[in-house]
């Protein structure tokens, strides 16, 4: 299923399809789609329907504006929850993740893996911070507060199943990546994405 | 409204005497994570004393602190213990509380309307640390549904 998946992104204008979808906050609809990468709805359609076959969409039917009888609802596509990895040959550091989470809050030792964290985050700080958090594929973005948010979780699994110890342990890492510059660094968790944002102190109550 | 809720126990080993400096921090903070947590999606009930507070009871241990509360479903205990400020204190946890050798969280479904007991709590933590994860003591990593069977086994 993942190789499928995979493969379904070689065909250029579906990948674009595919990086436009993945990128916006809300569901979008097939005419925003065609108008937002500059393609005919039809072909849009097209592509739309394989990624959602593929397992990499979600499509769902919201609710029209506009009252009874304001007509079919429209299909909106966003970003499917599934994870899809393909390594070769076969590795699987989430296994190995998830058994080492579990030793760490066996003995305690979460005070240590927030420092090693730290020391991971330290290593990995440097230039832009924005583009330094993307290129780790939190997906940030600046709300209307000038916050930044993490539109991803990276380690989204393991954050799952030891929330308390991986969110934890990310907040010690982000908090090394983005330095002490002007920026507070805090767990602010909302429905969905990484639970830590990043706020402006000049916006700090 | 569904027929069955879900009942939560966990507890935690004190590092310190509760009114000690070491758990001064987690102490201020559970006025505002009980607020929330009744402000919470799906909140039904938790265990409390007349001040509100539920650190008093010491059922297990001596230095063994309980929480007890019924929720409508996983999902509404899992977005906030996970989704909300609750998590900050989950996080720095180890401050304040020593690891146990055991489980120390544990759920089961109850018929709605009615409230667990401590004992009855007691007795499904004995359950998931015997036998591991099952439809009557389970956990947030490995739930189970409520069922027509998980029922009978409420009255059985």
């Amino acid at each position: 299923m993942s190789l499928e998946a995979i493969a379904a992104l070689r065909e250029p204008v579906r990948r674009t399809v595919y990086e436009y979808v993945a990128a916006r906050a809300e569901p979008v609809s097939r005419n925003e789609v065609a108008e937002g990468v500059g393609i005919g709805r039809t072909l849009a359609a097209f592509h739309l329907d394989k990624l959602t076959d593929a397992g990499l969409l979600e499509a769902t039917n919201a609710p029209r504006a506009g009252g009874p009888g304001a007509g079919r609802p429209a299909k909106l596509y966003r970003r499917s929850a599934a994870e899809h990895t393909v390594t070769v040959p076969p590795r699987d550091y989430r296994l190995l993740a998830g058994v080492l989470a579990s030793a760490i809050e066996r003995v305690g030792a979460e005070p240590a893996a927030y420092a090693a964290a730290a020391a991971q985050g330290a290593k990995l700080a440097g230039g832009d911070t924005l583009g330094r958090l993307a290129a780790l594929g939190y997906e940030p973005y600046e709300d209307a507060d000038r916050t930044v948010r993490l539109r991803n979780c990276p380690f989204d699994a393991v954050a799952h199943s030891h929330p308390g110890l991986v969110c934890g342990l990310n907040l010690a890492m982000l908090e090394a990546v983005v330095g002490d510059g002007g920026q507070v660094v805090r767990l602010d968790p909302g429905p969905t994405g990484c639970c830590v944002a990043i706020h402006s102190k000049n916006n700090e109550r | 409204m569904a027929d069955s809720h879900l009942a939560q126990l966990n507890i935690a080993r004190l590092r310190a005497p509760i009114d000690s400096p070491v758990l001064a921090d987690f102490v201020a903070r559970l006025p505002e994570i009980h607020d929330l947590a009744e402000r919470s999606p799906g909140y039904v009930w938790r265990l409390q004393d007349d001040s509100g507070d539920a650190t008093a009871f010491r059922p297990f241990e001596p230095d063994v602190i309980v929480n007890l509360t019924v929720w409508e479903s996983i999902e509404s205990l899992r977005a906030f213990v996970y989704r909300t400020a609750h998590l900050e204190p989950m996080r720095r946890r180890r401050e304040w509380f020593v690891p146990l050798d055991a489980e120390h969280l544990v759920l089961w479904w109850i018929p709605a309307g009615t409230l667990p007991s401590i004992e009855e709590a007691a007795t499904r933590l004995e359950a998931l640390r015997r036998n591991g994860p099952s439809a009557e003591a389970f956990t947030l990593r490995e739930p189970f549904p409520a069922s027509i069977d998980d029922r009978r086994s409420q009255t059985a």
